[in-house]
C-alpha cells in the first residue's frame, strides 16, 4: 500500500458536527458538505424499521426516542473478541424510503446511508427541517475504526438487523440532502452528459 | 478416477470464504489503483484513496473489507474424472457456514417468506459445471445485495440488435446510481434462454478484473459501454468523477432466432473473490 499518496488530506479538511445536533447546525448544513460526524447515534435497517412502524402502528413506544437523532442504516459485521464492532458501511437507504417519513414525523433529525431517496421522503425532510447523509459505501472495515462504542438497545434476535448505539468519532460524510430541498446526486448528475 | 475425500473440500470452501471476506484480490486493488490515477475528480480521487486504506486496514486486521459479506455464491468446475467421497454440495455447505462462523463474517441469508435469518449464511447458491479432467475448481463470490439489487435482465426482439442490448446495459448500469457503490463492475450475459443470460452475468464476475473478452468483436463492445457508462460523470458513489465503472464484462451464447435475453449483473467496487483448485 505504499502507493497511497496520502492518508489523511481528506479526512482533515473534513467540517467538524457534533450528534446530536445542537440547534441550528441541521439549518446550517447544505449539500455537498463533507463532514465529520463525533458523538452518538441509533442503527438500524430493514428489520429494525419494520419492527418500529408495526410497535407505533400498535400504539407502543419505541425502544429508543428518536426526536433530534441521526439514524445510520447498518448491518455491522460481528464483532471478534476484542473489537468494538465488524466492519460498519452504509447499506442502501432506499429500502428505508417507505418508513421513513413516518420516523421523521417523530423528530427524528438526519438519516444516513448510501444512495438515493425518494419524493415522498425528500419532501418529508423539507418539511419537518431534517436532511440525509451518505457515508462511504464498500469502506466498512475503516469506518469500524471511527466507531468508539457499540451497545445493542433492541431487537437483538434480528441478529445484524439489531438496534445499536454508537459513539462515533470523526466519522466521515457527506450530506446529501439538506432543509432547502437540495438533492447533491441531483447536483452532480446535472454536470454530466 | 481421482478420489477427494468430501471434508477436504469443506476445508478448502471454509478457508477461501474467511480469505475472501477481508482480503481483495490483487485485480481488484490494481483496478481500484488505475481508477485513482485516472480520475479528475478531486473528491473522487479522494474517495477512491479511501477505498484502498480500507483494503489495507481489513487485510491487516482481518476485519471484513464491507459489512455486507454476502450471499454466498459458488461457481464448481467439477472435473468428470473425480469421484467425491461423500456428499459434494452438503460438504461445500458446511464450508461456507464454518468459515462465515469461524471468520466473523455477517449472516445475511434469511427465508424470503418470514425473512428469518437462517443464522448460518446458508443455503450458498452453487453452479456446477461438468468440465475434463482430475480436479475440481471452486470459485467463491460473496455477493453483496446493494449491489445485487441494482441487476436486470430482459428479453429484447432480435430487431433490437446490437444498439438495444447496449442501451439496456448503460441504462442498467447509469440508473442504479449511487445505490451499488460505485465504481462498479458490470456483469453482462446475452444470449441464451432466460436462466441462461443470467447465470453467464454472474460468471463474467468472476473473469480477472478488466481483462478483456477473447472475442475481439466482444471486447470491443465491452469498452463502448465503458466509455458510454462513465461519460454520464456519475462517478465515484455517484458523488461525479470519471469512474462510475472500473469494467464491463460480457458473456455471450447462442440464443432462439426468436430471442435475444441480455442480463446485467451488477458489482459493488469491494469485488471479493476467491478460488481454489483441488
Amino acid at each position: 500500500m505504499s502507493l497511497l499518496r496520502s492518508k489523511t488530506a481528506f479526512m482533515e479538511d473534513l467540517k467538524e458536527v457534533e450528534i446530536p445536533f445542537k440547534q441550528g447546525v441541521v439549518e446550517s448544513l447544505n449539500a455537498g458538505d463533507l463532514i465529520s460526524l463525533s458523538g452518538t447515534l441509533f442503527t438500524g435497517r430493514d428489520q429494525t424499521h419494520r419492527r418500529m412502524i408495526d410497535l407505533l402502528d400498535q400504539g407502543q413506544p419505541l425502544p429508543v426516542d428518536l426526536a433530534g437523532q441521526l439514524l445510520y442504516y447498518v448491518g455491522p459485521s460481528p464483532a471478534k473478541p476484542g473489537q468494538v464492532i465488524g466492519a460498519a458501511g452504509p447499506t442502501t437507504s432506499y429500502r428505508m424510503d417507505t418508513y421513513t417519513p413516518r420516523l421523521l414525523e417523530l423528530g427524528l433529525k438526519a438519516t444516513m446511508g448510501k444512495g438515493s431517496r425518494s419524493m415522498p421522503v425528500r419532501e418529508a425532510m423539507k418539511e419537518r427541517g431534517a436532511i440525509y447523509l451518505a457515508a462511504f459505501g464498500g469502506a466498512g472495515a475503516y469506518l469500524s475504526k471511527c466507531i468508539v462504542s457499540a451497545e445493542l438497545v433492541a431487537f437483538e434476535d434480528a441478529g445484524p438487523e439489531a438496534l445499536f448505539k454508537f459513539v462515533v468519532k470523526g466519522f466521515p460524510a457527506v450530506v446529501i440532502n439538506d432543509v432547502h430541498g437540495v438533492d447533491y446526486y441531483e447536483v452532480v448528475k446535472g454536470q454530466g452528459k | 478416477m481421482r478420489e477427494i475425500e468430501s471434508a477436504a473440500i469443506t476445508e478448502a470452501v471454509k478457508n477461501i470464504t474467511m480469505a475472501a471476506g477481508c482480503d481483495l484480490e490483487p485485480d481488484i486493488l490494481e483496478g481500484l489503483l488505475k481508477a485513482r490515477d485516472r480520475e479528475t475528480s478531486p473528491l473522487a480521487r479522494n474517495i477512491l484513496e479511501l477505498f484502498l486504506l480500507n483494503a489495507d486496514v481489513a487485510s491487516r486486521e482481518k476485519i471484513p473489507v464491507c459489512q455486507d459479506t454476502g450471499v454466498a455464491v459458488v461457481f464448481v468446475e467439477l472435473g468428470q474424472d473425480v469421484h467425491v467421497v461423500g456428499d459434494l454440495n452438503d460438504a461445500i455447505q458446511k464450508g461456507i457456514k464454518e468459515g462465515y462462523g469461524e471468520g466473523y463474517l455477517r449472516k445475511s441469508v434469511c427465508d424470503p417468506i418470514t425473512r428469518v435469518n437462517t443464522g448460518t449464511n446458508t443455503p450458498a447458491v452453487i453452479h456446477f459445471e461438468l468440465v475434463p479432467g482430475s480436479k475440481i475448481k471452486i470459485f467463491m463470490l460473496p455477493k453483496g445485495c446493494g449491489s445485487e439489487n441494482m441487476s436486470g435482465l430482459t428479453m429484447l426482439p432480435p430487431s433490437a440488435g446490437l444498439k438495444g442490448m447496449v442501451d439496456f446495459v448503460v441504462n442498467q448500469a447509469v440508473n442504479a446510481g449511487p445505490n451499488p457503490c460505485p465504481p462498479i463492475l458490470v456483469g453482462v450475459g446475452m444470449g441464451g434462454t432466460f436462466e441462461k443470460a443470467a447465470i453467464l452475468a454472474k460468471k463474467a464476475l468472476t473473469r480477472s478484473l478488466g481483462k478483456a473478452s477473447p472475442r475481439q468483436d466482444v471486447a470491443a463492445l465491452e469498452e463502448e459501454i465503458l466509455d458510454k457508462i462513465n461519460e454520464m460523470g456519475q462517478g465515484v458513489q455517484g458523488l461525479g468523477g470519471v469512474n462510475t465503472a472500473l469494467a464491463v464484462h460480457i458473456e455471450s451464447f447462442p440464443s432462439h432466432i426468436a430471442s435475444l435475453p441480455v442480463a446485467v449483473n451488477i458489482q459493488c467496487h469491494a469485488h471479493r473473490h476467491k478460488e481454489i483448485t483441488i
